[in-house]
């Protein structure tokens, strides 16, 4: 087992992958010769040559359309989008095409597709390279979003993502990718899509997060340890589909729940969970469902303090749970 | 415009010219028969073939439908026909009823899709398919797969990115794709001059570096060869070759639509003398290949086609409504 970081851990993943099935490509701008603009798939092309890791031109539908050819024709494509800010030209093949093709062909084509994208901001990015956009495809049923939070589930979500029969899209945190670091194991294995993980045993109140937020919600349970408040945290680590037993289970437990996300608040993924707790479980609350998101303008600032303030922090998550904890 | 004077080198003999011949008069007369289920409200919504069948037979017939793929789009009922699907499959479709091999009854008429008949499942948004076959066409040539890949759209979905975007992907990886625009002079009811400032959607070819050649729909065998020569050349390595077929359509662009509000009955009973069955059936009586008795016996056989195609899906069954929430996913 070696400590690897969150980017170290999805490359070995598709390392890993790569050697495992010969019918798994990867492409996406950037992704051959330079290793990806975040170096991902840093020496995969040396390895894998020139018909497996293929630099593609710069235009996104036709990354995801020929994708979704490709898997139609028996590959596993593993397409990068290089910032999940540039996926909207492919919305069309995402939503109307590789969503829809298994329901509008009566299960006669499938596409098991992975298509991984960078997202999230702090990191100077500004309102076109800091984005959150899972709300967007979580809302369309035929697709599956994972979010990985730590090294060894990123690893464990992706090799499930590529085994998928469905397309996945498979969304990396930029601020993750070096400052997370965890104990990934060398051998293969698998983490379901739509299991969400305790990440912290806690009685008092539950953070339900995922991404990046799981270690900052973490940050900020110890401050609170300190101060005698116990928090549960539930990553869920897919947000289609919700794994709702989990979510259930922590509310009624703790009966205080606060849904932390980058993603701008409204329609985000909080709405959809606190709806599932109001209606499945309102009885076992102690306190209204609090919301912790990104605020509802359009996308990141650049300037520094406009972006501090944008992002949700460890500090901000440890303030809302005192105030939820005292409610 | 390539002519057609060559039949001989084109790998044709009469009995591969009377197939063709079939397979244009059988898309018509199913076609027809569409509109007056339609009209008798039994059949919500119909898209036409009409006017292109030359077009759609003369490139599926210079295709081998047991290894090459086809990414049609929702007019082209010659197409998937040529490729196996049965006049049944194509009137449980326009019946929506469960057992359409296209969708189960969920998508419109005319979005035909079957993985055993190597026909690509379409939808609506238009040009989507061509980056998709150019997948196909990959995957192949990374498989070393035998086989071409074949993509049609009108020349209205041309101006689409995918379209575009498709194309670039295609050539600079030199893939075994042959890209179809079936020009019929309509986006419904927008004319060619509304939706490009050229005369010739083939010239778009040339700035992707792929050949692109104009071909006349009506002229069944120039058809044929243009798609037998860019088969040639994608199966030689040589990559994707743009025809732009110049065709009509006959009708207006769906049932739900009203052509007489921008195009005269003049036009279309001008563009009606352009008719490839019509062209076709004449010359092959002056070569001698045809005659009105076997016109009049295969029209028959047609008629029963149809007949028997219509009452099989008027007594077929509709899904199910606890199918509705089948096949979202794999599990």
């Amino acid at each position: 087992m070696a400590v690897m970081t969150y980017l170290e851990a999805i490359r070995e993943t598709l390392r890993q992958e790569l050697r495992r099935d010969d019918r798994m490509i990867i492409y996406g701008e950037d992704v051959g010769v330079r290793g990806g603009v975040f170096r991902v798939t840093e020496g995969l092309q040396a390895e894998f040559g020139e018909d497996r890791v293929i630099d593609s031109p710069l235009a996104e539908a036709a990354i995801v359309g020929t994708a979704i050819g490709a898997a139609i024709n028996g590959l596993r494509p593993v397409p990068e989008i290089e910032f999940a800010d540039f996926i909207f030209p492919a919305i069309n093949q995402i939503v109307q095409e590789a969503a829809r093709i298994r329901y509008r062909s009566n299960g006669d084509f499938g596409v098991p597709l992975v298509i991984r994208a960078p997202f999230g901001g702090g990191v100077h990015g500004a309102l076109y390279h800091s984005q959150s956009v899972e709300a967007l495809f979580a809302h369309v049923p035929g697709l599956k979003v994972v979010i990985p939070g730590t090294p060894y589930d990123a690893k464990g979500l992706l090799a499930s993502a590529i085994q998928d029969e469905d397309p996945v899209l498979y969304f990396e945190h930029k601020a993750a990718y070096r400052s997370l670091k965890g104990e990934v194991p060398d051998e293969r294995y698998l983490i379901p899509i739509g299991k969400a993980d305790v990440k912290r045993q806690g009685k008092d109140l539950s953070i339900i997060t995922y991404g990046l937020m799981v270690s900052y919600a973490q940050r900020a349970a110890e401050t609170l340890e300190k101060e005698g408040i116990s928090v549960e945290i539930v990553d869920l680590r897919s947000v289609r589909p919700l794994d709702v037993e989990a979510i259930l289970e922590t509310a009624k437990k703790t009966g205080k729940v606060l849904i932390v996300h980058e993603d701008n608040l409204t329609g985000g993924i909080g709405g959809e969970v606190s709806a599932l707790i109001a209606e499945h479980a309102l009885f076992y609350l102690d306190a209204p469902i609090m919301r912790l998101a990104g605020p509802d303008v359009p996308a990141m600032p650049y300037s520094p303090p406009l972006e501090h303030a944008f992002m949700v922090t460890p500090d901000k998550i440890a303030e809302a749970a005192r105030k939820l904890a005292k409610f | 415009m390539a002519g057609s004077d060559a039949l001989y080198g084109l790998g044709l003999d009469a009995s591969k010219i009377e197939t063709m011949y079939y397979y244009m008069v059988l898309s018509r007369a199913l076609d027809e028969r569409m509109w007056i289920l339609n009209r008798q409200g039994k059949s919500a919504f119909v898209i036409s073939c009409q006017g292109q069948e030359g077009a759609q037979v003369g490139v599926a017939a210079a295709l081998d439908p047991t290894v090459d793929w086809v990414a049609p789009y929702y007019r082209d009922l010659g197409v998937v026909l040529y490729f196996g699907m049965t006049p049944r499959d194509v009137m449980l479709g326009q019946l929506a009823k469960a057992a359409d091999p296209s969708s189960g009854g969920r998508q419109m008429p005319a979005h035909y899709g079957s993985r055993a008949h190597h026909i690509l499942t379409g939808s609506s948004p238009v040009a989507t398919q061509v980056p998709q076959a150019a997948g196909i066409a990959w995957a192949a040539k990374l498989r070393r797969q035998e086989g071409v890949v074949m993509t049609s759209l009108g020349e209205g979905s041309t101006n689409q990115g995918e379209f575009h975007e498709g194309m670039n992907f295609a050539a600079v990886h030199r893939l075994p794709l042959i890209i179809v625009v079936e020009n019929n002079g309509f986006a419904i009811s927008v004319p060619q001059s509304k939706e490009m400032a050229i005369t010739d959607v083939a010239v778009r070819a040339e700035g992707y570096g792929m050949p692109g050649v104009v071909v006349r729909g009506s002229d069944l065998l120039a058809v044929f060869e243009a798609t037998r020569e860019a088969r040639k050349r994608a199966l030689e390595g040589k990559g994707p070759t743009l025809i732009e077929i110049k065709t009509h359509r006959f009708t207006p662009h769906s049932s739900d639509d009203d052509d007489r509000s921008y195009r005269t009955p003049e036009e279309l009973k001008a563009e009606k003398k352009d008719d490839a069955i019509h062209l076709f059936r004449q010359w092959m009586i002056e070569q001698q290949l045809w005659d009105e008795q076997r016109d009049r016996r295969l029209r028959q056989r047609v008629k029963h086609e149809v007949n028997d195609a219509t009452d099989f899906a008027e007594a077929a069954l509709y899904p199910d409504p606890s199918t509705l929430l089948a096949h979202v996913y794999d599990d």
